[in-house]
């Protein structure tokens, strides 16, 4: 793995995987998490054995539901979707996470003019 | 909410392990399907989009692990682990298992057993609502006990009606005995014990009727018809617990009387009032039949709310002054009143000796952990290669002694189990125990309160004989441990250091609980020795009943006089005669004065009067000093006779010869006719007060609740049935009672004292045992550890008593060390327990000197027994096995 790869932040991959989730509808773990690597343009470090942690964490919160269903190779795999809890979560977490981002934005480019100056 | 779902769903998880693994196989092993399928159809080659799958996906396990520590609990299966760990180690290791546990289960039972005690006679309220309310009046200055500490129901009554500060005023007939009411609803008479009680005395206490009601006010007048109330116990096993029994009538001295209530089971009048008695009725204080009787009542009142003792005290400094002895022969009565706290009243007096004993039994506990941490220690030592490779396989620190306190956990708790159940069954003991003159004995039982004291003790006790043995593994070298240089090594030493002072700890305590039990001991046997004034032994009594037909003193006299006759014809009855009380029983006081002296007001204090016949001096074995008995011709109405005690005689006519001096008694002229030895009244410990005895047969004096007392050779029991059908030969009415040994009284008013002795002691002795455990082990695994360094020497040609005299010269340093400290500690503590002696100062040389001695011995022999092992070993052997 190439040391240029972001590290997951604490709780960011939970949010990530209710996002793809509301986009793509039902879906199993490896879906998801090929999606979440492909929209993120391999630039994030996950392994993807740590999505089903998540998976189980948001299912527990009643975030997102699960169900045993077949997969397209016919073989038995469970199917995960949101909620509507999960998705007043989402919309939580992502007025969250940009305020976060646009303050850490803001902090940072003030510093640097400080340097400037 | 969120939280609270993903914590359920967390412990649901928890259950349901095997199901949610086998979900998440079948999720992972999918996974890696598509992810390889999706390679090949990229073009990889199947071991390269095999490869490449399981590298995207990163470590299996690790994922895993994940899921299962972010959906179930993992501190819970760390604890399991850990759990299932202790109990595969302790089987390995049953003896020690075996032997920690039931250490502990004594510690901890006593310490239970003991708790329930203090919590029931000192901690918890009384057994009544807002208890805090309730006090009892009686005289500032009792020169005769408790039970003369009454008013008359003149005086009762009118504080009744003008007291302000208390809502209620009520009170018993302190003069009752027990058997005093016969059950006369079956062939042979039943005794019964009753007590008059005022018609508001339940209301007062804030009892609750079990079935029916309390008296009402018309009940206790002098006509009503005659009412009863039963206690649970007495409905339960003579009324056959008939459940309709409330408006029926029992026959009780030959009279239909109606059951108006039951009381409750919890209700328990002798556990407050009278230690150790049982009662069984309660009847109504019958005011104008007993108007005139003197000072009758023992009083207890109820404070209004939000009323202090204080102020009631301040009231009744006002107001018992002036009460009246008796409205009608119009005298004052001269009363003062103190107030008490009804518990205090009740268990105030015990409150040192409890102490002591909660001490006691604390020691004990701390010898019990001192001992485990000891035998722990060892423990660790043997497995002190376990745990190297343990933590040299990656456990932390933390997770080795958490692994070490989950196992004393695990002994605690199983301890503690099996105290709790010595505990339960000794509180049942002591609860049903008759024969203990505690108070509120019998409500004693384990109750929440105790439970959770013991929950309490088990996590101190795990904890305190955990901790040291864990850090000391976690601290130690793990290089050291994994080469463990063996016997002679540096750490073996370090370790030897350890144990040694917990051993001397231990002697240090056991020192103090011996000093303290002995020297309770030795007071108890100076209780033992007191001269009591009478003699107990070969002395019997039994409760008399008069057949009704007996009208005039007359008839009286020549019953009673038939009735000795014919029980001294018995050959083996060496006397008898007949008391109205007993020694150390019940007792009542009226006024004696020299003829023509003047006395300040309340200069006299009351004298006990017993109204005896001839030969009842010489059944009961009290020493006349001079002049004569009692004789039946001593029955002039005008002039009775009188006999004092040497107290008596001593106050009225100092310097003079008593005999033939003319005295008041209770209104009435007595000739002094003989002196007798003082007499212990109310206790073996408190010396006796004013006494008097005057004849059952001269009609100014008169005779009630009258006992048979017989002196013999032979046992109470085998007299009993001889005795009981010349009685009932007599009087087919006389019930079936007990012909009961004198020395029982005796023992009864010694009980308390008995009881903490024998508690203490039991204490003491377990702790001697602990400590001799204690020092055998240390002893014997310090020889074991050094058994090549022994052998060394003895090659060398050190003699077998060389090698023996050295492990006994270590065996007494530590004794002599632990007893020195002990010893020192005794001293200081010397005054807590010095209010509770008897005749013995509380470093009483002698005892402290059989301690010492005693302590010697035991560690002679638990020091012996290794060292005779040493001097046993064999060079050859010892060198080859290192």
């Amino acid at each position: 793995m190439s040391p240029s790869k972001l590290d997951l932040l604490q709780g960011t991959l939970d949010l990530m995987v209710l996002q793809t989730l509301t986009t793509m509808g039902s879906q199993h773990g490896y879906g998801i998490a090929r999606r979440i690597e492909q929209v993120s343009g391999d630039e994030i470090l996950l392994n993807q054995g740590t999505i089903y942690a998540s998976l189980i964490r948001l299912q527990q919160r009643g975030w997102i539901s699960s169900e045993w269903g077949t997969s397209d190779n016919n073989r038995k795999a469970k199917f995960y979707c949101i909620t509507r809890a999960g998705r007043k979560q989402l919309v939580a977490d992502t007025a969250y996470w940009q305020r976060l981002a646009s303050v850490m934005t803001r902090v940072l480019s003030m510093s640097s003019e400080g340097d400037n100056g | 909410m969120t939280l609270l779902r993903q914590y359920f769903a967390r412990v649901c998880s928890f259950f349901h392990k095997q199901q949610q693994d086998a979900d998440l196989e079948t999720e992972v092993s999918h996974h890696l399907h598509l992810a390889v399928q999706e390679n090949i159809a990229r073009g990889f080659s199947p071991e390269e989009a095999l490869r490449t799958a399981l590298l995207r996906f990163g470590n299996v396990q690790q994922a895993r692990e994940q899921q299962r520590a972010a959906r179930g609990l993992p501190w819970l299966d760390v604890f399991f682990q850990d759990l299932r760990f202790t109990f595969r180690t302790l089987r390995r290791d049953r003896a020690f298992a075996l032997i920690a546990v039931l250490i502990l289960a004594l510690g901890i039972g006593a310490n239970i057993v003991v708790f329930s005690i203090v919590d029931t006679i000192l901690l918890r309220p009384l057994p009544f609502p807002a208890a805090e309310q309730l006090v009892r009046i009686a005289p500032k200055v009792s020169k005769c006990g408790a039970s003369c500490a009454t008013y008359s129901t003149d005086a009762t009554q009118e504080f009744q009606q003008r007291t302000k500060v208390l809502s209620d005023v009520t009170g018993y007939d302190a003069f009752t005995s027990p058997g005093n009411w016969k059950l006369t609803s079956r062939a042979i008479p039943m005794p019964v014990t009753g007590i008059d009680v005022m018609e508001n005395f339940f209301h007062t206490l804030g009892v609750q009727p079990f079935k029916g009601r309390f008296f009402t006010p018309d009940e206790a007048r002098i006509n009503a018809s005659p009412v009863v109330l039963v206690t649970y116990a007495f409905w339960k096993h003579q009324l056959a617990a008939d459940p309709n029994i409330v408006g029926q009538s029992i026959s009780l001295n030959n009279t239909p009387t109606t059951v108006v209530g039951v009381l409750p089971e919890t209700f328990d009048f002798g556990s407050i009032y009278a230690p150790g008695a049982k009662i069984d009725i309660f009847t109504p204080y019958i005011y104008d039949r007993v108007r005139e009787y003197g000072n009758m009542i023992s009083l207890t009142g109820r404070l209004r709310p939000g009323a202090t003792l204080a102020q009631a005290q301040a009231e009744a400094n006002l107001l018992f002054p002036g009460l009246d002895g008796s409205v009608k022969k119009g005298y004052k009565g001269g009363y003062t009143a103190k107030l008490y706290d009804l518990k205090d009243y009740v268990s105030g007096s015990l409150r040192r000796s409890l102490i002591v004993l909660w001490c006691a039994v604390g020691l004990i506990l701390l010898i019990v952990c001192v001992n485990l941490s000891n035998l722990l220690l060892a423990r660790a030592a043997a497995r002190s290669k376990e745990f190297a490779m343990r933590s040299a396989l990656g456990a932390s620190r933390g997770r080795i002694v958490r692994q070490l306190l989950t196992e004393s956990l695990i002994l605690s708790a199983a301890g503690s189990l099996l105290g709790l159940g010595i505990a339960i069954g000794t509180t049942y003991y002591l609860a049903h125990q008759g024969s203990i003159a505690l108070p509120l004995l019998s409500q004693i039982r384990i109750d929440r309160t105790a439970l959770g004291w013991t929950l309490l003790l088990a996590v101190i006790a795990a904890i305190s004989f955990g901790i040291l043995p864990g850090l000391r593994i976690s601290s130690s070298n793990l290089q050291e441990g994994l080469k463990d240089s063996g016997p002679g090594s540096g750490s073996g030493r370090k370790h030897d250091r350890i144990r040694s002072i917990l051993v001397v700890s231990e002697i240090a305590l056991v020192c103090v609980l011996l000093v303290g039990a002995g020297l309770l001991l030795r007071s108890f046997l100076r209780v033992l020795e007191v001269d009591l004034g009478f003699e107990p032994a070969h002395s019997a009594a039994i409760a008399l009943d008069y057949p009704s037909s007996l009208k005039t003193p007359e008839q009286f006299s020549a019953y009673v006089q038939e009735l000795l006759h014919r029980v001294k014809a018995v050959p083996e009855i060496e006397s008898a005669g007949i008391t109205d009380s007993l020694p150390m029983s019940r007792n009542r006081s009226w006024g004696i004065s020299a003829k023509g002296k003047s006395y300040r007001d309340g200069e006299l204090p009351g004298t006990f009067v017993y109204v005896i016949t001839p030969g009842y001096l010489k059944s009961i074995g009290m020493h006349l000093v001079k002049g004569r008995d009692i004789a039946w011709n001593d029955i002039d109405p005008k002039e009775g006779v009188v006999i004092i005690n040497e107290t008596v005689a001593r106050y009225l006519w100092p310097n003079e010869d008593p005999i033939d001096r003319i005295a008041r008694v209770g209104g009435a002229d007595a000739r002094v006719i003989g002196v007798i030895a003082d007499v212990r009244e109310s206790s073996a410990e408190a010396t006796g007060g004013w006494q008097m005895y005057v004849s059952a047969l001269a009609p100014q004096f008169g005779a009630s609740d009258s006992k048979l007392v017989v002196r013999s050779r032979i046992p109470a029991e085998t007299l009993q049935p001889t005795i009981l059908s010349i009685l009932r030969q007599l009087n087919p009415g006389q019930p079936a009672v007990d012909l009961s040994p004198i020395q029982r009284l005796v023992d009864h008013a010694v009980s308390p004292r008995r009881f903490f002795v024998y508690l203490v002691g039991v204490f003491a002795g377990l702790g001697l045992l602990l400590a001799s455990l204690g020092i055998y082990g240390v002893i014997s695994y310090s020889v074991t550890q050094r058994t090549q360094e022994i052998g060394i020497r003895m090659a060398l040609g050190a003699t077998q008593a060389i090698v023996q005299f050295d492990v006994i010269r270590q065996t007494l340093r530590m004794a002599a060390l632990g007893i020195l400290i002990g010893a020192f500690a005794s001293v200081a503590l010397s005054n807590l327990i010095s209010s509770l002696l008897f005749g013995t100062a509380p470093t009483d040389p002698a005892t402290f000197a059989a301690i010492v001695l005693l302590l010697v011995i035991i560690a002679l022999l638990a020091g012996y027994i290794p060292a005779r092992r040493a001097s046993r070993i064999d060079p050859m052997i010892a060198l080859r096995n290192s």
